[in-house]
C-alpha cells in the first residue's frame, strides 16, 4: 500500500487515497482530509465520523447511509447536507475507513 | 433428550439439519426444523425466469423432501423467540422449546421500505426479481416490452446474491440484441455504490462491460423514494432517472420476528460472530446465511461454507468445548454475462476476487473474473449440484470451506 503525508503526518492509504490501517486516524487527520475534499469539519460532521469509526470496530464494515440515520438518529438528509454529492464515500474517507463496497 | 431448533428450512437451514443429523446421536438430540411453508426455491434459477430460460416448476421443491429421517418440520409462521426462557412462539399459540437454536430464515425484499415503490406501478412497470411472483410477472412484462428505458436498480446494500442485479442488465442486453431490438432500448444500471464494478481488480478488469454493452451507470444514487405517477426514480440529491420499465432490488431485511424477539440490528440481521457464527448476544442461538450480520456476501455459496464450518462446530459447542472452526467470509459464484457466457469469482473476508483459474491452479476448468462459456456451463450445471450435493450435506470435491489463493493472481498494475 503506498504512504501518503496528510499535514505532517505519514499514512497508509489505497489507489484512491482511502486510509487502510485504522489506528493512522485521527480528529486532527480527519480535518486535513476533510479540507482536501472541500469540507470545514464541525461537531455536527464529528458526530457523525465518531458513529462511524465505533460501528465500524464493532462491525467490521462501514455503515451505510441508511445505518447512519437508523442507528446515530441522523437523517440522510442531513448527511447530503454535511457531506454534499457524495456523502457515503466522503463520510468514509475523511473517517478513515474503507469506501462502502460491494462483492466484486 | 436435547433439542436443536432450526428457524428456516432454507439453503442454510436444510444444509445444517442434513449435516448435524447424521454426526447428532439420535437417542440424545431431537431436530426440528420450522419454516411458513413447503416450498424450497432454487434463487439462483430466479435469475433465468424473467427471461423464460426456466419456468417456475423447475426451481421450486418441497422442503420437506430435502429434510433427512429423523428431522420433525413443523409448518408455521414465528411469531417471535423468547431467548430468555428458550422458547420459539408460533402466531397460534404452539411454543417450540429449545436448548440450541440456529436462525436461518434468511432474508427477503422489502418494497414497502421505499416510498412510493408499492405505488401504482408495482408489477406494472416496476418489478422484482428475487420472489417467485416477480420474476414470473417480470417474465410477463419483458416479453411484452417494446422498447423504451428500462432502468436496473439497486435500492441499498446488502443485498442477496449480490451480482443478480448486474447478471440481470448482462442478460437484458444480450436479449435484446437477440431479438434485433437493441436500438429501441436505453439500459441504465443505477446503484449507490460509486460504480458497477467497486474492488480494484474486478474494476481494472471487468470495468468496461458495461461501457462495451452501452449500459450507462447511474453511480452514488441515494434512493428516496419512487414517483410512481411520473415513472422517476428521485434520490435525496434530487436527481431523477425515468423509466418505462423498473427492474429494482428493494431493500433487502431480515425477518420481522427477529426485531419483535429484539434480536436484530437495524435490517433484522442477527449480530454473530463472523467466524463462529454464535450469537454475540445468547451462546445458545446461532445465526447463519442470509439471516446474520455477517460481513459477507449474503448468498448460498457462503452459507454452504457456513455450515461446513458450522457444523464441526457446534459438536464442540454444545460438548463444552472451544469452538476451532473459524469461517473466512469464503464464497464463490457464477456471473451471468450474456450470450452464453459467463464469470466465476471466489473471495473471502480478506482477498477480493482475483483473476485466475479454480478450482485448480492452471487447469481451471473455470477461469476466474473473465468471461467463458464454461462458466455459463458451470453456473447451469450448479443447479443439479444444489439439490443433491449440496443440500443434503454432502462434501463437494474440490471445494473446501476454507478460501484458498492457489490458482490466483494479482493483476499487473500498469
Amino acid at each position: 500500500m503506498p504512504v501518503t503525508t496528510i499535514g505532517a503526518t505519514q499514512v497508509h492509504v489505497d489507489s484512491e487515497g482511502f486510509l487502510t490501517d485504522y489506528d493512522e486516524w485521527s480528529e486532527d487527520l480527519a480535518r486535513q482530509l476533510a479540507a482536501n475534499i472541500g469540507i470545514e469539519l464541525t461537531d455536527a460532521h464529528l458526530r457523525v465520523l465518531r458513529f462511524l469509526r465505533e460501528d465500524y470496530k464493532e462491525q467490521g464494515e462501514t455503515p451505510t447511509l441508511r445505518r447512519v440515520s437508523t442507528v446515530a438518529g441522523i437523517p440522510v438528509r442531513e448527511l447530503f447536507t454535511l457531506f454534499p454529492g457524495k456523502p457515503a464515500k466522503k463520510m468514509a474517507y475523511i473517517a478513515g475507513l474503507p469506501k462502502p463496497v460491494g462483492c466484486v | 433428550m436435547r433439542h436443536l431448533l432450526v428457524l428456516g428450512g432454507g439453503t442454510a437451514g436444510t444444509m445444517v439439519v442434513n449435516k448435524l443429523r447424521r454426526r447428532l446421536s439420535r437417542s440424545d438430540w431431537r431436530i426440528t426444523v420450522v419454516d411458513r411453508d413447503d416450498l424450497h426455491v432454487y434463487q439462483p434459477g430466479l435469475l433465468f425466469v424473467p427471461f423464460g430460460e426456466y419456468q417456475v416448476a423447475q426451481i421450486v421443491k418441497p422442503r420437506r423432501r430435502f429434510l433427512p429421517d429423523g428431522v420433525e418440520f413443523v409448518p408455521g409462521e414465528i411469531d417471535r423467540i423468547d431467548a430468555d426462557a428458550g422458547e420459539v412462539l408460533l402466531a397460534g399459540g404452539r411454543r417450540l422449546g429449545y436448548d440450541y437454536l440456529v436462525i436461518a430464515t434468511g432474508t427477503a425484499p422489502r418494497p414497502d421500505q421505499t416510498p412510493g415503490m408499492l405505488g401504482g406501478q408495482w408489477r406494472a412497470s416496476v418489478f422484482d426479481f428475487y420472489t417467485l411472483d416477480g420474476a414470473r410477472a417480470l417474465a410477463e412484462a419483458l416479453a411484452r416490452f417494446d422498447g423504451g428505458r428500462l432502468v436496473v436498480h439497486l435500492v441499498d446494500m446488502p443485498i442477496k446474491c449480490p451480482v443478480a442485479p448486474l447478471e440481470f442488465a448482462f442478460l437484458a442486453e444480450a436479449r435484446f440484441r437477440r431479438l434485433g431490438m437493441r436500438d429501441r432500448v436505453e439500459l441504465s444500471y443505477v446503484t449507490p455504490l460509486d460504480g458497477a464494478f467497486t474492488k480494484p481488480a474486478a474494476s481494472a478488469l471487468l470495468g468496461s462491460m458495461l461501457d462495451e454493452r452501452k449500459i450507462t451507470v447511474e453511480p452514488d444514487f441515494v434512493t428516496e423514494r419512487v414517483d410512481a405517477e411520473r415513472k422517476v426514480l428521485v434520490s435525496y440529491d434530487e436527481r431523477e432517472v425515468p423509466f418505462d420499465l423498473l427492474v429494482t432490488v428493494p431493500l433487502n431485511m431480515g425477518a420481522d420476528y427477529i426485531a419483535r424477539s429484539g434480536l436484530g440490528d437495524e435490517l433484522n440481521y442477527v449480530p454473530a460472530d463472523k467466524h463462529t457464527l454464535l450469537s454475540r448476544a445468547h451462546a445458545n442461538i446461532f445465526a447463519i446465511g442470509d439471516a446474520a450480520d455477517l460481513p459477507a456476501s449474503k448468498a448460498g455459496s457462503s452459507a454452504h461454507f457456513q455450515a461446513e464450518v458450522f457444523a464441526g462446530n457446534f459438536l464442540q459447542h454444545a460438548a463444552g468445548q472451544p469452538m476451532t472452526g473459524a469461517y473466512d467470509g469464503h464464497a464463490n459464484c457464477f456471473l451471468e454475462s450474456g450470450d452464453g457466457k459467463g464469470l466465476l469469482l471466489d473471495f473471502n473476508y480478506d482477498t477480493e476476487p482475483l483473476p485466475g483459474s479454480y478450482p485448480v491452479p492452471a487447469l481451471g476448468p473455470f477461469s476466474l473474473l473473465r468471461e467463458s462459456a464454461r462458466n455459463h456451463w458451470g453456473k447451469l450445471a450448479f443447479r443439479w449440484m444444489y439439490w443433491h450435493v449440496m443440500l443434503p450435506g454432502r462434501p463437494i470435491p474440490l471445494l473446501p470451506a476454507r478460501m484458498s489463493m492457489a490458482g490466483k493472481h494479482q493483476p499487473r498494475e500498469d
